[in-house]
């Protein structure tokens, strides 16, 4: 027992390293390295301990789970990881029921004194609660990133209602549940888990795209409070020190994708910005809408010294890092500055474009945040907007009756001349108008951003 | 209602209060025009020009006082023109009444309303009627121009089959109006221009015209709601003469604009800046009839000292372009005023109230400040001295630190309530989940931003721990649902460890510099 207890501190160590390794991408690889070896020795210590019986059967899931972990980490597209991870949360959800509904079932746990009995029965209550909505509302998460349920919120009147009349449903069983004796109160975990699912389902079914970000970090997080509550469960510190560590881990990208959007993380969560949003701005607009073709953009960042990219999903829903990427060798090749603006809720998931663009070959030390690059941009030549849109609306800063008002944009306008890149006047995914189109050093760019790039990239090397 | 223009007597004078444009559009205004014979001669106007644009020509200034009901001039009236007004007369004119009072009384004696030019109050509505600003302008351009042609060299840079010709550098104290035309001019000729100011907000302009702001270590802002300078501390003053005398022995043309209004101009290059100076260098110094930014100017006077360096007291007027623009700003007034048809002297109008200064026998001088801040509110610059800094710091974290005090007690509450019934283990369990969520706390904040999203495909990996609660459930026997139940929640969760590592380590393989 004592060696299980020592391999599991030094599990808990390790994991700990490798999430602090991640603070700079030169150790972030020796993390991952700390995290896999950690999870080994977790599980030899489990398996290898005392009480554990049946591993052929052990050995036989490992073994099916772990063709399909490779299988689906190597197909996986780059652009397509928001909803891996979504999937992946759902597992750990679903992990959490099956340990909490196997843990009530366990006849070792029935001979518990009193007390602690109803202690261990509301753990186990709690994390097939957290389980079960972690599980349900991560399907809908990767469903709506998938693009396979329609990302609008969808929202009618009373949800919070209902909502809250569900949570104390749920109570209410909980205290039969802990009452009941022996394996009777199956039946009330049995409801409560359908309830739980069904929360889980309308809460992130009332996010709209836009919030994604904030959502799936919250599911990340969720799906470490599950893992914690299956450790007090079983009275294993391993699960709940880790569980600890990723929760607060979510908890803090939540918080992060909140400041970046200037919400509260209540409202995100009970949701609705799409809708809600398609206000009409109190703002007239003024100006004109021009647009440019191919030919004059290239002509235009042959002639400028310094360019700035601000990526947003639409470049990653178009698969445009690679020849994006091209296009910024060549201009590179040619002594220019080319640097890339990210804002920290661009894309789906945070630090998604990073991934994108360290995809494509391009070196992290030429992409900045936001912050780093906002008072740079009126020395900038040429800023081109690939495929973003709220992220680079100037409304955000000065029409306090715009949606996304408050919320940190980049300043692209400040530049001599902006270039976007985009299907079509739509609105983005905030339903927002955008003033940039209408300012006068703003020209818009219709079209795939792949095609578009390649046809500019034509053009660049004539 | 009848306008009159009488000649400018003073010799010095070159300009005159109407141009033919100004008097077709005081006729549009409803007026009628006299003008006296001769008036603009010096300002290459001729007495057929004003006849064509609907003037009458008058042979004596007596007629035009005595007849006019408004009088336009240009430098204030001597006392035997004064004397020839007739009452009720209203005088549109330089006066400077700071100085005049003898004139004002005068003025008041003869029941004469007269306008001050030079005290048009500098709100952005005047800007069309104020003469100085319009003047300064004509100044500075000029001086810049002159300065070229007593200066021996070309004023820019050039490299020639002959050799090369090093640029002049040009330095201007005050950028106000006159500072800038200055600037304006001596960039477009090529020279080298810094400009000093002691209002900090002009950095900005000075720099948009292409010079350098000069600027001492001391922070003392001159600026005023007035729109003019302050006079400084004695230990600014100290500083800027010390980097007066730094440009003198450097720069070749120095131009002074620096005026306060109702005083003398305040002395800012001394015998020892002019000593400084290469021969040749020159000076011109637009204050010159307020006494002068240079001690050894000579009002209305061009000479060059032993050092040989050449002061210039007086300036060309280019008094048909000045007369232009300044009878333009005279028709601006008159139109405020309710052209021909409504005139009237509305002593509650900001801009008539401050600018009239002698009114229905009364001096009306010097002028009720101005309400508002003529430049645009700085942004919320509070002073907050660093005394008053540290004591808000400190409010601050004061309240933060009771709000933190509440909270930490409201948690050592419960802790204590949990503590009272729940096991031994269970508390021992919670202590290391709190441990264990700080520990975290601490450590994700220091993730780079760029690497959250293998940040969360590894926080994926990791909570796949809850593998060990299957491993802990499953029994020898695959009948048993337990064993059923715990297979599967093996399965799901080993799908997370392989695949969230393998992602992850495929996502930073990447990343590259």
């Amino acid at each position: 027992m004592g060696i299980q207890t020592a391999a599991y501190l030094f599990a808990c160590i390790l994991f700990i390293l490798s999430l602090g390794g991640l603070s700079s991408q030169e150790s972030a690889k020796r993390g991952v390295l700390f995290g896999i070896i950690g999870m080994v020795i977790a599980v030899l210590a489990t398996v290898l301990g005392d009480g554990v019986q049946g591993h052929i059967y052990i050995i036989i899931a490992i073994a099916i789970a772990s063709v399909i972990g490779i299988i689906v980490a190597r197909k996986v597209e780059m652009t397509a990881m928001p909803q891996l991870i979504a999937i992946l949360h759902s597992f750990v959800g679903l992990a959490a029921v099956l340990v909490g509904f196997g843990s009530y079932l366990d006849p070792e746990t029935h001979q518990l004194p009193a007390v602690e009995q109803n202690i261990h029965l509301v753990e186990v209550f709690m994390g097939v609660f957290i389980g079960a909505v972690t599980f349900t509302g991560s399907i809908i998460a990767w469903g709506k990133l998938d693009g396979k349920i329609r990302s609008k919120p969808l929202i009618y009147p009373g949800r919070h209602v209902v909502n809250i009349s569900l949570v104390i449903i749920s109570i209410i069983l909980g205290v039969f549940f802990v009452k009941a004796p022996g394996t009777e109160g199956m039946i009330y975990l049995g409801i409560m888990t359908v309830i739980a699912c069904f929360i889980g389902i309308m809460m992130v079914m009332a996010i709209g795209g836009a919030d994604m970000p904030v959502v799936v970090s919250m599911l990340n997080s969720y799906s470490g409070w599950a893992a914690a509550a299956a450790g007090f469960m079983l009275s294993n510190d391993l699960l709940i020190v880790t569980g600890a560590l990723v929760g607060s881990s979510g908890a803090i990208l939540s918080i992060i994708m909140c400041k970046a959007m200037n919400r509260s993380f209540l409202s995100v969560i009970f949701g609705g910005f799409g809708s809600t949003a398609v206000g009409v701005s109190d703002v007239e607009l003024e100006g004109e809408v021009t647009s440019i073709n191919h030919d004059e953009t290239a002509d235009l960042l042959k002639e400028a010294n310094s360019i700035v990219i601000v990526p947003g999903y639409g470049m990653a829903v178009a698969k445009a890092q690679y020849p994006i990427y091209e296009m910024v060798d060549l201009l590179r090749k040619q002594g220019k500055e080319v640097r890339f603006a990210i804002h920290p809720v661009a894309g789906r998931l945070p630090g998604h474009m990073n991934v994108l663009l360290a995809e494509a070959n391009v070196p992290y030390d030429i992409v900045f945040e936001m912050d780093e690059i906002n008072d740079d941009l009126p020395n900038v030549d040429v800023v081109m907007v690939i495929g973003a849109n709220d992220v680079v609306n100037p409304g955000a800063m000065d029409d306090p009756s715009s949606p996304i008002y408050g919320m940190p944009v980049i300043k692209v306008w400040l530049s001599e001349k902006v270039i976007v890149m985009k299907r079509s006047m739509s609105v983005g995914y905030a339903g927002v108008e955008n003033p940039l189109f209408y300012k006068n050093n703003a020209d818009m760019l219709y079209g795939d951003a792949k095609e578009s790039v390649n046809k500019i990239l034509g053009f660049l090397r004539d | 209602m009848k306008v009159g223009i009488p000649i400018e007597i003073s010799k010095d004078e070159l300009r005159v209060a109407a141009t033919p444009k100004t008097v077709k559009r005081l006729i549009k205004q409803g007026f009628e025009v006299q003008i006296q014979e001769n008036a603009g001669l010096r300002s290459n106007y001729s007495n057929q020009e004003f006849k064509d644009a609907g003037a009458t020509l008058v042979s004596s200034a007596r007629t035009i006082y005595g007849q006019s009901d408004i009088v336009l001039k240009v430098q204030p009236p001597t006392s035997e023109e004064v004397i020839q007004m007739k009452e009720g007369l209203v005088l549109l004119s330089y006066l400077w009444p700071a100085q005049n009072q003898e004139l004002l009384d005068q003025l008041v004696a003869q029941k004469v309303n007269a306008v001050a030019m030079d005290a048009i109050p500098r709100i952005s509505r005047a800007q069309k009627m104020d003469v100085l600003s319009s003047m300064a302008n004509i100044a500075g351009y000029r001086s810049v121009i002159e300065a070229s042609f007593h200066f021996g060299r070309f004023l820019n840079g050039q490299i020639t089959a002959a050799g090369k010709v090093e640029p002049a550098k040009v330095l201007v104290i005050g950028a106000g109006v006159a500072g800038l035309a200055a600037i304006g001019a001596a960039k477009s000729l090529g020279a080298i221009v810094r400009a000093f100011d002691t209002r900090m907000e002009v950095a900005e302009q000075i720099e948009s015209m292409g010079a350098e702001f000069l600027t001492v270590d001391i922070e003392e802002d001159g600026a005023t709601a007035s729109g003019y300078s302050k006079v400084m501390s004695p230990e600014f003053i100290e500083a800027e003469m010390k980097l007066f005398l730094e440009q003198a022995k450097e720069v070749d043309i120095i131009i002074t604009t620096a005026q306060i209004p109702g005083r003398e101009a305040p002395k800012l290059i001394l015998d020892y800046h002019v000593a400084a100076m290469k021969p040749g260098s020159i000076i011109v110094d637009l204050a010159a009839s307020t006494g002068g930014n240079c001690v050894l100017t000579k009002n209305g006077e061009i000479f060059t000292t032993d050092n040989g360096v050449t002061i210039l007291g007086k300036l060309d007027q280019l008094p048909t372009q000045a007369s232009q623009l300044y009878g333009n700003n005279l028709c601006h007034l008159l139109d405020d005023m309710g052209k021909a048809e409504n005139f009237k002297i509305d002593m509650e109008d900001a801009v008539v109230s401050r600018a009239m200064v002698t009114h229905d026998g009364r001096i009306n001088w010097p002028p009720a400040p101005l309400p508002v801040s003529p430049q645009k509110p700085k942004p919320v610059e509070v002073e907050i001295s660093p005394e008053k800094q540290r004591a808000i710091d400190l409010k601050s974290a004061k309240k933060k630190s009771i709000s933190l005090f509440i909270q930490l007690g409201v948690i050592g509450a419960f802790l204590f309530f949990l503590g009272q019934f729940a096991p031994a283990d269970f508390m021992q369990h919670f202590t290391v989940f709190v441990l264990a969520v700080f520990v975290g706390w601490q450590v994700i904040w220091n993730v780079s931003h760029s690497l959250h999203t293998p940040l969360m495909a590894v926080t994926n990996a990791i909570s796949g721990i809850i593998i060990v609660g299957g491993l802990l459930q499953t029994t020898g026997d695959f009948s048993d649902p337990l064993t059923i139940i715990a297979f599967f929640a093996i399965l799901v969760a080993s799908i997370n460890i392989v695949g969230g590592f393998l992602v992850t380590h495929r996502m930073l393989k990447m990343f590259k510099k």
